[in-house]
């Protein structure tokens, strides 16, 4: 395993990019902790994979370096770097069967067969192919194949780093669960350094210590899932994070309140004055109906989602999201609503504004 | 209009498909097919369009047997996983494509296209090339395409499992709107329990070849007529433990007991399964009759509001989805709650013998 370091990174696909937009990359230092688990979250384009090729050596960056453990691997080819990487779409040998499959990695590299066969037992366990060893991969179904892809990931133990690349996008929801679970568990039990690439926030949040946030080739917030949840430092991150994502909503901002259409709202703390586009952001969590509390707010429609209920609205013009618990009753008489000044965060411009006095929370070395 | 199906099934290289199925399927209604992969979804779609024929029933249309009749000649539209769009066609031509096929007047053609892509926010994009448009727009392309025909059945197959996340949540919004205005009928295959109660209308759960249940989407949600039922729509996976009931009592694992009540207080003393999903599952807070469970911490996932607790109880797996953050040690003893009122009783054969007491006030 390695702490990889990204030095100055920063990649265009153009041969000479002028100005920023070139880049679909954004220039980046970071450092990725030897044995710690990471997920790089972003919509598609938002150069997340781009990010990825980068360090498994599969694209060339316009500028900086990539270290493992200190040493310069820029110009080293993937097969140098001591990776091992499960894509989106299953990649197995259809004639061998699923033990030679699985077997492959550590038979290229040499390794005896007592070993080989104590490995691959191990690793059918995990992705529950135990009874299946024997046959040919041809004729299984996509997610079997995708889990021979995710074994023969995890089969050698002294890689690097593992590189995922959306490996769950071809899987059963059912099943989903029971590999996230095997994933996480290999990662507490061996701490491999992972990286895991994905769109969906909740693989993210669930399977990574930190979560690397990219919107439009940049690194807009690195965190913990609760640090992306309760101070998202980038109006993306809330909304990206969260299902529905957070509520933004135009505001004006003098010392401990929000006005929204001359109505005001405690924030709890107090702010310096500010400019440019100011908004407040509150999660539909923390957002609650009331008959007698807060302002006013127009109910367009009540979701059953089945564990909750989405409650979508209209509050001075803006479309908001509350969520109601499952066994709640949303009578004719709630037509206000209540922010819990505790998670009323304040933005300028996207970007997050650290109440006065207060520390301003980790961010995006990018930032 | 209406849609039935008569006792289909379909048998391919001696695997049954799809066991004998009764179906009837209303005007103006969602009607989700929810089910993981291979449980025949797909399948019955595809009866249903009229791309395969039936070795057994009928497939009757507003009381016209159509069994036998081709897909060219029924007045259905069908939406891919795969968007399908013509690539060197501009989005108008592509939505226009199947009222052309049909030889309609150009007026007419014109007025459609351009309903249908008001509809589907295309409007500013009719002039591009499906290439030159983002996943999410080149969906929607191929959903206006089905919507134009004013075809009278839509088939939708899990058409929004390439999109991103969030696109997926946005349309997820808009496809029920759309659909109240429309007034055909449609049928939405997806394997995923949260995009069933999101889009609401009717839910057929499938498991190998059968539907299993079939109602409005929160009744089939909160009483599940079985436990596989309760199992593919429930996502985590619904937790299941032993039970045995004694005279006026329910015996769970752990020396915890429950008052037999309702359905249970007449039935055979025995042993019999318990099921509860995740987001029912407590630690620390909990209600004053809730029953205790010790259990080993296997692994934990945090969301940001909330912590997945996976567990071992006994040999048994359960997954707890607990309301906000916490720290817990893995390899531990947990304590974990349960109220009564939340708990689905059903038989040895699966069957709902009693359904949890909340569903029925919910």
């Amino acid at each position: 395993m390695a702490k990889i370091t990204l030095d100055n990174l920063a990649h265009s696909y153009l041969p000479n990019p002028t100005s920023e937009d070139d880049f679909a990359l954004k220039e980046l230092n970071h450092d990725w902790d030897d044995g710690a688990a990471y997920a790089l979250l972003g919509s598609s384009g938002c150069g997340k994979s781009t990010l990825l090729n980068i360090i498994s050596g599969l694209l060339h960056p316009s500028q900086g370096r990539i270290l493992f453990d200190g040493q310069d691997v820029t110009n080293a080819p993937t097969a140098q770097r001591n990776i091992a990487q499960v894509f989106q779409f299953p990649v197995v040998y259809d004639t061998m069967t699923v033990h030679d499959n699985l077997a492959f990695p550590l038979r290229n590299r040499g390794r005896d067969e007592a070993y080989v066969a104590e490995r691959v037992q191990d690793v059918a366990r995990m992705i529950g192919m135990e009874d299946e060893l024997r046959r040919k991969a041809r004729g299984l179904t996509a997610d079997a194949k995708q889990k021979i892809s995710l074994g023969r990931g995890m089969v050698r133990k002294d890689v690097n780093a593992l590189l995922f690349d959306e490996p769950l996008t071809v899987i059963d929801p059912h099943m989903k669960w029971e590999l996230r679970t095997q994933l996480k568990k290999l990662h507490h039990d061996f701490g491999h350094t992972m990286i895991y690439v994905t769109h969906d926030q909740t693989e993210a949040l669930t399977f990574a210590d930190k979560v690397v946030v990219m919107y439009d080739g940049r690194v807009v917030q690195i965190g913990t899932p609760e640090e992306l949840f309760e101070r998202p430092e980038h109006t993306f991150v809330g909304y990206f994070i969260g299902s529905p994502g957070m509520n933004v909503i135009p505001a004006k901002v003098e010392g401990r309140q929000a006005y929204v259409n001359g109505s005001s709202i405690d924030l709890g703390q107090g702010y310096r004055p500010l400019d440019g586009k100011v908004e407040i952001g509150v999660r539909p969590e923390f957002a609650r109906l009331s008959a007698s509390d807060g302002l006013p707010v127009n109910i367009r429609r009540v979701e059953d989602v089945g564990r909750h209920k989405i409650v979508r609205a209209d509050f001075f013009g803006t479309d908001i999201n509350i969520i109601a618990g499952e066994g709640e009753e949303i009578g004719a008489d709630m037509t206000r609503v209540v922010f819990d000044p505790a998670h009323v965060n304040v933005y300028a411009n996207d970007w997050r504004v650290a109440p006065e006095g207060a520390h301003k929370g980790p961010v995006g070395e990018a930032a | 209009m209406t849609l039935k199906l008569e006792g289909v099934s379909k048998v391919v290289a001696g695997q049954t498909h799809i066991h004998p199925t009764d179906m009837t399927l209303e005007k103006g209604t969602m009607n989700v097919f929810l089910g993981p992969t291979l449980s025949g979804k797909t399948s019955l779609m595809r009866l249903m369009a009229g791309l395969d024929v039936p070795d057994t029933g009928r497939i009757v249309w507003n009381g016209e047997d159509v069994t036998g009749r081709r897909v060219q000649d029924r007045n259905v539209a069908m939406v891919y996983q795969q968007f399908i769009n013509y690539p060197s066609m501009t989005v108008y031509d592509n939505i226009a494509s199947p009222l052309r096929l049909m030889g309609r007047p150009a007026s007419e053609i014109d007025a459609a296209v351009q309903k249908s892509a008001d509809l589907m926010k295309l409007t500013p994009m009719l002039q591009r090339k499906p290439l030159e448009l983002s996943g999410g727009q080149q969906q929607r392309c191929a959903l206006a395409r089905a919507l134009v025909k004013d075809a009278g059945l839509v088939l939708l197959d899990e058409p929004l499992a390439n999109l991103d996340y969030k696109l997926r949540e946005e349309l997820r919004v808009e496809i029920p709107k759309i659909f109240e205005e429309s007034g055909a009928i449609f049928v939405y295959a997806t394997t995923e329990p949260e995009e069933a109660l999101l889009l609401g209308g009717n839910t057929a759960t499938l498991w190998e070849g059968r539907i299993t249940q079939f109602g409005l989407t929160p009744d089939v949600y909160r009483q599940p007529v079985d436990a596989t039922t309760a199992r593919v729509f429930s996502d985590p996976p619904m937790n299941f433990l032993s039970v045995s009931k004694t005279g006026d009592k329910l015996l769970f694992g752990d020396g915890q007991t429950a008052p037999a009540i309702g359905k249970m207080a007449d039935l055979p003393d025995g042993r019999y399964s318990a099921g509860f999903r995740p987001n029912h599952l407590e630690i620390g807070q909990h209600a004053a009759d809730a029953m205790r469970f010790t259990a080993t911490l296997s692994v934990t996932e945090l969301t940001g509001s909330e912590t997945f607790v996976h567990l071992d109880h006994h040999g048994e797996r359960w997954v707890g989805l607990i309301h906000g953050v916490h720290d817990l040690t893995l390899g531990a003893d947990l304590d974990v709650y349960l109220d009564p009122r939340h708990v689905y009783i059903f038989g040895e054969d699966g069957a709902l013998i009693a359904p949890a007491a909340y569903a029925l006030a919910a």
